[in-house]
């Protein structure tokens, strides 16, 4: 499955404001292979979203280098595109779904028939064939980012980023959503790139998983997740590999050393522990108390 | 009855009560400066709305003054549109000229157009030009400094997106920076159609040898108060029709901005 370099980043550094600045990357390298799916995690302020903005070409880091198939980025490049978290301002209002997707579809393809129909493909894929009338506003937020979804897969990148793509919808929808991005993969072998701060997302989702440290971010571990396809939200996350797994990566993100037995970490990852996100069941057992 | 249609009854009846109160009250004082709404609306029929079929019934004192007039507002309000319009997103996406032309802006905004008619005059001669001149100059501020407010505050997020995904700079204008801009311009529009009837009015009082304000001179000169009140009468009526007009267009272009801020499921 991993064949060539499809993304190399090497000693990538970012700063924010004048001189030195603000500092938000120290130093990354990483590498991401052709179809590969990689998460990126860490606490926020890590810098997780600033290092995706430097992936796309739309931030200049301040140091190193980003390579796209050989080829370094110092602008947005060829065959990219970005799903973003806020999906209901980054989708234009006054467009309908259709015309949403269509959009980006105008700089390489002139003919309007021929966009319309790339567009309602894409749509279809993400299973909203029937709202490409609507207005974005008129969906609800899981539509609409399966909208915004759309819209990167009708550019047909070789390269899908996601900034926290999920961060503000319901958990079910999530679900949805993660399961879609799933297939999305499996039937067009896109290389993907996903930030996310939910470290059940993280492994679920990934073939590998990146863990950043606190800002300024730098890589503190890369782990391989070994986990059987297809994935299942019920049996992969019931799997101890899984639990394992996110285990591992909760510790490190929490910065803990050491055996994983801490208050929300192992105790309550028992399978059939719906509760997901590690924000939300830290906040239910708060509101317990 | 749904509450829309509830709201136009109301407002039908209060403004019906308010001419019948009118009426009854003149009727009894028979004051000549006070003629009673029959009166005036006899009148208006007499001066501008009793002509032939062929004319669309129009007199042809309406055609020689109510025309022009209309004629000096849209040509005023088009200037002030395409001027403001333009401008407001030139300065409005540039963080230089806003810059520099900001206080100079909020100086000019805060001049009263009505003061420059002497200057117009001066410039124009009496006539079209300078009645132009003052109603373009007069409502081109709204316009403009509401566009440069809009223009200005595109959502970052979409700015974004758009360059994500490389749209030309041709289409990020088209596509993107023209509608966000839309609500705010359309918000100034409204100010100026508004204005636009206010300073047709006083540029054809200082000096017009046509049109409602040399109308509303002449009928005062004339001590014919009737006639006076029907351009009064003609003069509401106008500004309540451009105000209509004004808001078709707007929920015409603006559909999606009412529905994206209502969240009409």
């Amino acid at each position: 499955m991993t064949g060539t370099a499809m993304l190399d980043i090497t000693g990538l550094t970012h700063a924010f404001g004048p001189g030195t600045g603000h500092p938000v990357l120290d130093d990354i390298t990483l590498t991401v292979d052709e179809g590969e799916l990689v998460s990126i995690v860490g606490p926020s302020g890590c810098g997780k979203s600033t290092l995706l903005r430097c992936v796309a070409g739309l931030i200049r880091p301040t140091g190193g280098r980003v390579v796209l198939r050989g080829a370094p980025v110092d602008a947005v490049p060829d065959g990219l595109a970005v799903v973003f978290q806020d999906y209901s301002r980054s989708l234009f209002p006054w467009l309908s779904v259709r015309d949403n997707v269509a959009l980006p579809l105008r700089r390489t393809q002139p003919g309007r028939a021929e966009r319309r129909a790339a567009a309602l493909d894409a749509l279809g894929t993400v299973g909203l064939t029937d709202t490409a009338q609507k207005y974005p506003w008129q969906l609800s937020g899981g539509m609409q980012q399966r909208v915004a979804i759309a819209r990167a897969l009708a550019c047909d990148p070789v390269l899908l980023l996601m900034d926290e793509p999920f961060g503000s919808v319901d958990a079910q929808t999530r679900e949805d959503l993660e399961d879609l991005i799933l297939a999305v993969r499996r039937d067009t072998l896109m290389t993907i790139l996903m930030v996310t701060h939910d470290i059940d997302e993280s492994v679920y989702v990934g073939d590998r998983v990146v863990v950043l440290t606190p800002g300024p971010g730098r890589v503190r571990a890369d782990l391989r997740v070994d986990l059987p396809a297809p994935r299942d939200q019920i049996a992969t996350k019931a799997l101890p590999a899984f639990v394992h797994l996110r285990t591992e990566v909760s510790r490190l993100v929490r910065d803990q050393p050491g055996d994983a037995g801490g208050p929300g970490s192992a105790g309550r990852s028992a399978p059939g522990d719906d509760s997901r996100d590690r924000n939300r069941s830290r906040a239910a057992r708060a509101s317990q108390e | 009855m749904s509450r829309a249609s509830g709201r136009t009854v109301a407002r039908w009846a209060a403004i019906s009560a308010a001419v019948v109160l009118w009426q009854v009250w003149a009727r009894q004082q028979r004051s000549s400066f006070f003629p009673p709404p029959s009166a005036i609306a006899a009148r208006m029929y007499q001066q501008w709305f009793s002509g032939p079929a062929s004319h669309l019934f129009l007199t042809p004192d309406a055609v020689g003054n109510v025309l022009p007039s209309l004629g000096r507002i849209a040509a005023g309000l088009g200037i002030a549109v395409v001027a403001g319009g333009a401008a407001g997103v030139a300065i409005g996406r540039s963080v230089a000229l806003s810059g520099y032309l900001d206080p100079l802006l909020q100086f000019a905004r805060a001049l009263p157009a009505v003061t420059l008619v002497p200057v117009f005059i001066a410039l124009f001669r009496l006539g079209t030009e300078m009645e132009v001149a003052t109603i373009a100059f007069g409502t081109v501020w709204p316009i403009l400094l509401n566009t440069i407010d809009g223009a200005r505050s595109v959502d970052p997020v979409q700015m974004e997106t758009a360059r994500a995904f490389r749209l030309p700079g041709w289409q990020r204008l088209t596509r993107l920076i023209i509608p966000a801009t839309m609500p705010r311009f359309f918000a100034g529009l409204r100010l100026s159609v508004s204005l636009a009837l206010v300073l047709m009015v006083f540029a054809e009082l200082a000096g017009s040898s046509n049109g409602l304000g040399y109308e509303m001179n002449n009928a005062q000169s004339s001590f014919d108060m009737t006639w006076v009140w029907a351009t009064i009468v003609l003069l509401a009526l106008l500004g309540n029709l451009f105000n209509l007009l004004e808001l078709a267009v707007e929920r015409r272009m603006l559909g999606w901005h009412r529905g994206a801020r209502g969240r009409v499921p």
